[in-house]
């Protein structure tokens, strides 16, 4: 019993799809379409503007084969490490610390978490500053009576990225902390009583107890570290520019510096797709861990 | 501390005090009347707990310490931005300034030179605001009706698209940097204000478009379905039910995007102009690029002027501000 | 005999809350104890506080004879079931049960043994190497069970385990629960607020209302008779009839009238001896009115009008009204009786319940 014609396949929920064309443009365009687009003009040999002469691997090559590009990669690897390492560790210990009823943990945790709200490069001046030999720590100590202290990361080309390190944790700690804070007060009260009727110290039921049951958060933080770890480039910018010399480098930079500064765009290219890569490699395990082989 | 006796040895059951030399039996009513007092000689009523116990003092301590940590920088920050260059050349960071100059927030305001021109920081200011406004409308608008249409309109294809744009969050930007430039530049938006516009509501699309669309996957069906049975479209149902009932979630998208994209520096630097560069940026140049004398104090200044606006609005905003971090973090 | 548990005038307050006010409590070994009470009465803060789990202001409590009232929940001698059952989530269930000891540092064989021991009791051995998620409520409530089974307690507690679960489920895991008292003969202390299980399963129960015992009786006598009208309401499915009126003493001879009409309470036994005359509560249970030809002979008649008729299969509950009043009568399940019919319904004055009308205590 056929009513009135049914309207076209295509024109069901036409207002949605309409709606979502801004979307629709940006996955596959921008998304999917420039990734595609530079990894595809990493192989060409490009330099102010997109050339399509095709190179092979040359571009690679020279990537790896530059300094500038293996201390870049050295440098993320160890902020990486580090970062990911203390984030978790510091910011799990704050949220247990909060979530132990002690009064004023909404001024604690404010306290905590407004480097949060800043742009990465107010935080780079700020402890570019902090960091001064002539003015900031070492000054300071100095002046205490220590006179042969010595604290000048900023300019000691061995130890600068952990100048920058104490920066970035500075800023991203809190917001773990608030992860594991959320993650920590889900946890059914009943298990701790269970554990304390047990006679658990309370070490051993956040070690064996409460910290395995917290996995997916974990994972998750994880995940926003090491997101967050690849795009450093701004807190670099500002707390040392890439200095000294080449000696905090990072490849975001590497790849800025490569495309709007030196002129040499398929440089620029490559170092972005492996960039791409590294992320790849981090991120499909993860997916597949999560959603195991369900969907994509 | 004793170890539970029971588990220790199967045999004896507990440690046998002295057996309980009570008051005459008849007069212990056991059975909840209320009986005059039956307590006897021993532990009674709330167990002995010092204020200044280990544990409090191990907690309260190490998070004093912590935050101290935290508030350093801050307070380094605003000290310094009240000193003159005198007192701070010869004083350490740490104190607090002898006499109090407001002239070095003037200068960055007003004054500074970031190599082009010397107006200070209020030129940057204003770009950032002229880029905040529009990019923030226009970067939720667009993502809570794509939210909108995911989780009720489902169509064809919409959970791909989606998906794809959930990756794409994870892509660093790097990758994609260049061929938004020769887009913009076939546009002609590229260097303009408009153009940065753009690139900010596209890469805010992702987690907006996850947070609004979790949120209003939470809203009831029967309320959909109620409005559609009514009569209702698309646009009508967004309109007068889905936003009227979504005030939080929206407040929550406005803050994450005006702390986004107020602090971003990468896409300011690179898809605007020199004389149009955002807050951010004209700072680094500020600071970092000044030839002769380093003004430490007027750089301070800037500094924290930069900082303001989204300190202000994490302050005032407070609990909505964590709810919105984790909102957004819950997928990256 | 010395009472397995003897609390001492227990007082808790928060703030200037008070949530549990002198409290006395003695119960014995191997007795099963249902503290029973509608949410906020304080069963569960009564039970935190045996526990240890909550400190209490004032008041002693003593476990096995010992002032277990400044110890550490583990040092007290009990097991513990809670309502969401707390099984570690990571660990399978021989970990659930072996965790506590290894912690207590018993050596592996006893640690062993005792799980062992447990699981036989409980029949989870075939479980004891999944995980929680993997097991059934039914065996969840074992393996909790289990948990407070190995550490050798004498004295387990339970925070309402049956409310999760759906009706069927619940059915069944209340009868384990008395299979598992009559084989253990434990002391057994259990908080719901659902009377069948309380009735079912207790021994005695403590009916609580705003942090005070209102009566602790073997579950025949609350039925029977209750203290006061608030237990007397709490207790029996359907509730209790009640009416309004005034007790009228002549004589050593008791009459109750209410709404013009006047009946003898001869047959009924005061709690306190004979009370003076004045306000009072009637109350009388539907299942103890008769209808129909019983009713004719019956001590105490009334007549009235049905109103409603519920059909269960089992029986069929009937509400009429009389005078002013409307109540309910239990009749069985295959009567043949419709809205509007006239119904004569009796009852024997001994079945009844008086309560004063101020203090709302047995009269």
């Amino acid at each position: 019993m056929a009513a009135a014609t049914r309207p076209a396949r295509w024109h069901r929920n036409i207002s949605a799809k309409v709606a979502a064309v801004p979307m629709i443009i940006t996955a596959v365009v921008v998304f999917i379409g420039g990734t595609a687009w530079t990894v595809l003009y990493s192989f060409t040999n490009s330099k102010l503007l997109p050339r399509e002469k095709f190179v092979g691997l040359a571009q690679y090559d020279r990537l790896w084969s530059s300094s500038k590009w293996l201390i870049s990669i050295e440098n993320l690897a160890i902020y990486g490490a580090f970062s990911l390492i203390f984030s978790l560790l510091i910011g799990f210990m704050l949220a247990a610390l909060l979530d132990q009823k002690i009064r004023f943990e909404d001024t604690f945790r404010t306290i905590l978490l407004y480097p949060f709200a800043l742009s990465f490069i107010v935080t780079g001046l700020a402890w570019q500053w902090i960091l001064n030999p002539d003015f900031g720590i070492q000054h300071v100590v100095r002046s205490l009576g220590w006179e042969s202290f010595n604290f000048d990361p900023l300019y000691n080309p061995e130890i600068v990225i952990y100048g920058i390190l104490i920066a970035g944790l500075w800023q991203g700690t809190g917001l773990i902390m608030c992860l594991m804070l959320a993650g920590l007060r889900g946890i059914d009260e009943d298990i701790w009583k269970a554990a304390k009727i047990d006679g658990i110290p309370m070490w051993k039921t956040y070690l064996f107890i409460v910290i395995p049951m917290m996995r997916g958060i974990f994972i998750t933080a994880i995940v926003l570290i090491a997101s967050g770890i690849i795009k450093v480039y701004d807190l670099v910018v500002a707390q040392t520019g890439g200095g000294p010399g080449i000696s905090s480098e990072v490849p975001a930079k590497y790849v800025y510096d490569a495309m709007f500064l030196s002129q040499n765009l398929g440089q620029g290219f490559a170092a972005s797709t492996m960039m791409l890569l590294t992320v790849v490699i981090i991120v499909v395990p993860w997916a597949y861990l999560e959603f195991g082989g369900k969907r994509k | 501390m004793t170890k539970t006796p029971h588990l220790l040895n199967g045999s004896m059951k507990y440690d046998a005090g002295p057996a309980e030399a009570g008051p005459d039996r008849a007069l212990r009513h056991g059975d909840g009347t209320p009986s005059g007092s039956r307590m006897v000689e021993g532990p009674a009523g709330r167990k002995p707990r010092k204020a200044l116990s280990r544990r409090n003092i191990l907690i309260y301590g190490t998070l004093i310490v912590v935050c101290l940590y935290y508030l350093l920088p801050l307070y380094v920050m605003i000290v310094t931005s009240l000193k003159g260059m005198p007192e701070i050349r010869l004083g350490n960071i740490f104190s607090p300034p002898v006499e109090i100059t407001f002239q070095p927030w003037v200068k960055a305001w007003a004054e500074a030179c970031t190599g082009l021109n010397c107006d200070g920081l209020s030129r940057g200011f204003f770009n950032s605001v002229k880029i905040l406004i529009p990019s923030v409308i226009l970067s939720i608008a667009i993502a809570s009706v794509n939210g909108y249409a995911l989780a009720n309109w489902r169509f064809k294809g919409s959970e791909t698209f989606f998906t794809i744009l959930i990756v794409g969050a994870f892509i660093p930007y790097q990758v994609m940097i260049y061929p938004i430039v020769i887009m913009l530049r076939e546009i002609g938006l590229y260097g303009s204000l408009t153009g940065l516009v753009i690139v900010h509501t596209i890469f805010g699309m992702p987690i907006l478009t996850l947070l609004f669309r979790n949120y209003f996957a939470s809203v009831p069906q029967e309320l959909f379905k109620a409005a559609r049975v009514d009569g209702a479209g698309f646009w009508a149902i967004y309109f007068q039910i889905m936003v009227p009932m979504s005030l939080p979630i929206f407040v929550v998208a406005m803050i994450l995007q005006v702390t986004g994209i107020w602090n971003d520096f990468l896409f300011g630097v690179i898809y605007t102009k020199p004389d149009l560069y955002p807050m951010t940026v004209q700072l680094n140049n500020i600071v970092n690029s000044t030839q002769g004398v380093k003004e430490y104090n007027v750089n301070m200044a800037a500094t924290i002027l930069t900082g303001l606006v989204p300190l202000t609005i994490y302050f005032i905003s407070g609990k909505l501000f964590v709810r919105g971090i984790a909102a957004g973090a819950v997928k990256g | 005999m010395e009472p397995s548990i003897s609390i001492n005038n227990l007082s808790l307050s928060f703030g200037s809350l008070d949530v549990l006010k002198d409290l006395n409590l003695d119960v014995g070994q191997g007795e099963f104890l249902v503290l029973l009470g509608s949410s906020g009465c304080g069963k569960s803060t009564l039970l935190n506080c045996i526990a240890g789990l909550l400190d209490v202001t004032g008041g002693q409590i003593f476990i096995g004879g010992r002032n277990v009232t400044w110890e550490e929940p583990s040092q007290r001698g009990i097991g513990m079931v809670f309502q969401s059952y707390a099984l570690y989530p990571q660990m399978t269930v021989a970990g659930n049960l072996s965790f506590g000891l290894k912690n207590a540092g018993l050596p592996k064989a006893e640690i062993q043994e005792r799980v062992n021991r447990a699981a036989k009791v409980l029949q989870i051995e075939p479980l004891l190497n999944r995980k929680p998620a993997a097991l059934s409520g039914g065996q969840r409530q074992r393996a909790a069970i289990g948990r407070a089974l190995v550490r050798d307690a004498d004295v387990f507690l339970f925070d309402e385990p049956l409310s999760n679960l759906d009706a069927k489920l619940r059915a069944d895991l209340r009868v384990e629960i008395k299979q598992l008292h009559q084989k253990l003969s434990n002391t057994m202390i259990y908080v719901t607020h659902d009377q069948i299980e309380a009735m079912t399963l207790a021994d005695r129960i403590a009916i609580m209302r705003g942090g005070q015992i209102l009566q602790l009786a073997s579950p025949n006598e609350i039925y029977n008779r209750p203290a006061n009208k608030y237990v007397a309401e709490f207790i029996g499915s359907p509730t209790m009839n009640f009416f309004e009126g005034e007790l009228e003493e002549a004589g050593g001879n008791y009459r109750f009238t209410s709404g013009g009409k006047t009946f003898s309470l001869d047959g009924y036994t005061f709690q306190n001896g004979p009370p003076a005359a004045g306000a009072a509560w009637f109350g009388i249970r539907p299942e103890h009115m008769v209808s129909g030809a019983e009713a004719d002979t019956a001590l105490v008649r009334l007549d009235g009008q049905v109103e409603l008729v519920e059909p269960l299969g089992s029986d069929t509950l009937v509400r009429f009204t009389t005078g002013d009043q409307t109540l309910w009568v239990r009749m069985d399940g295959q009567a043949n009786i419709r809205h509007g019919d006239a119904i004569t319904v009796g009852f024997d004055p001994a079945r009844a319940n008086l309560f004063d009308k101020t203090s709302e205590s047995r009269l």
